[in-house]
């Protein structure tokens, strides 16, 4: 927006943008362009999700092993209540979807949890102010929101995916899991229509993570930058450009709040499924 | 856009933060919480506990303030009659010393009564002996006539 002469498509390519670095030519460089970011392939890194996201994920296992350290039984006060209650509702959502016992799912349900939760909720942070501080460094592209990135989401739903698969072949043994995904529903005659309904169904378990996370955050991003296009229409005083500025901040608003919701909701949905997937990943299907 | 190798780091560090929350976060925090209910819901039983400790404790209390006034009225009673019995040994016992003392007195009484008519025998012996003595007209010689007079005075 601060750039003079920007067309509205070039506004919103521009904050779809990740920073995309890769090592070339000797060099760590990164790309200016979205074309330079898909020439540069896999081995490529969305530095501005990898640095967000890690930034997020400290940040959270530091207040949280903060308060760990000098928890005490007694009388709770400020951030231990907090923390304690945060602790407190996982626990109870972990015990009503988790039959089995586990000393993981419940720190993991946590993680993912305060993860995404803390990475959707920059998704209220004006989407133009990162650029004041990343435009002065040099540089050109930033998303503060690493959820809109589907390399985060993917990547932590194929982490819940290989959990899956370890608990799976942990609890039911290789032979188990294999007889789970090719002699069911169907018996053995029905070998291949079992193999494609269960590996639908497997599959279908990192996808769905994934892809609902990203698409609500990136979803909600679309409509943050097309409210913040109303203003940015503002050539000179008049009634209409006005009425488009006053719009932007009440839309603004309004997208914000309801974003809150959002913000929590996607967070809890993760969460929520990862406990169920493996919790059949406990379970002999029937 | 595109998906590269992001989504690797994104799982090594989703990784790493699930090892360290379930290491060093989840355990410890937990403990606390655990600790904090065992510690309401003994504090709860002793409660509880001191409820009744008490509701006995009365009860008991009452029993003993019953078994006191039951003792201290038992007291009273064998207090009274042993001051009853008191009071009879002490009347016994002054009436069997009033009897003594009468019968002590009674005793000197008759001696005294004894001693006088001794002496008045003597005294009447010698006076018959000075009649008689006057009626005779002669000495009578008091030594010869002692067996006499001593039967004159044994008549009267």
């Amino acid at each position: 927006m601060s750039t003079e002469g920007l067309t509205t498509s070039a506004y919103i390519k521009h904050h779809l943008q990740n920073l995309t670095c890769s090592f070339q030519e000797g060099g760590f460089h990164c790309a200016h362009t979205a074309e330079e970011a898909k020439a540069m392939g896999f081995w490529a890194f969305n530095m501005d999700t990898l640095v967000v996201s890690l930034v997020l994920g400290l940040v959270f296992l530091f207040l949280f092993s903060k308060v760990a350290k000098h928890i005490s039984a007694d009388v709770p006060s400020g951030m231990q209540n907090f923390v304690e209650w945060v602790v407190e509702f996982i626990d109870s959502s972990v015990r009503g979807s988790f039959n089995g016992r586990s000393a993981l799912v419940a720190p993991l349900a946590l993680s993912i949890f305060a993860w995404i939760f803390l990475m959707n909720l920059m998704d209220l942070v004006p989407i133009d102010y990162i650029s004041l501080i990343t435009q002065p460094m040099g540089i050109g592209h930033f998303k503060l929101v690493p959820t809109t990135d589907p390399n985060a989401t993917i990547g932590m739903a194929i982490g819940v995916f290989l959990l899956v698969l370890f608990y799976s072949i942990k609890v039911k043994g290789l032979g188990g899991f294999i007889g789970e995904l090719t002699l069911q529903p169907f018996g053995k005659f029905g070998l291949p229509v079992n193999l494609f309904l269960e590996g639908v169904n497997l599959i279908a378990k990192p996808v769905s993570l994934a892809l609902r996370l990203f698409g609500n955050m990136y979803a909600g991003e679309m409509i943050f930058i097309l409210i913040a296009l109303m203003g940015a229409s503002w050539v000179s005083f008049s009634l209409t450009n006005t009425l488009l500025f006053s719009s932007q901040i009440l839309l603004s608003l309004g997208w914000a709040i309801f974003h809150i919701l959002i913000v929590t909701l996607q967070a809890f949905i993760f969460m929520t499924l990862t406990i169920v997937y493996l919790d059949m990943a406990h379970q002999e299907h029937h | 856009m595109n998906i590269n190798a992001t989504l690797i780091g994104q799982t090594i560090m989703f990784a790493l933060f699930v090892w360290f929350c379930m290491k060093f976060v989840w355990p410890p925090i937990m403990a606390a919480l655990d600790a904090r209910n065992k510690r309401i819901a003994d504090g709860l039983a002793a409660a509880e506990r001191g409820k009744n400790d008490l509701a006995l404790a009365a009860k008991r209390s009452a029993e003993i303030l019953r078994e006191a006034k039951e003792k201290v009225s038992e007291i009273i009673a064998s207090g009274d009659k042993r001051a009853s019995e008191i009071i009879e040994e002490a009347k016994i016992q002054a009436k069997l010393e009033g009897d003594r003392i009468i019968t002590a007195a009674k005793a000197e009484v008759e001696q005294e009564i004894f001693r006088a008519k001794e002496q008045l025998r003597t005294q009447v012996s010698a006076i018959a002996l000075a009649g008689a003595g006057k009626i005779l007209g002669r000495e009578i010689d008091a030594t010869a006539h002692n067996d006499l007079l001593d039967k004159l005075v044994a008549e009267i």
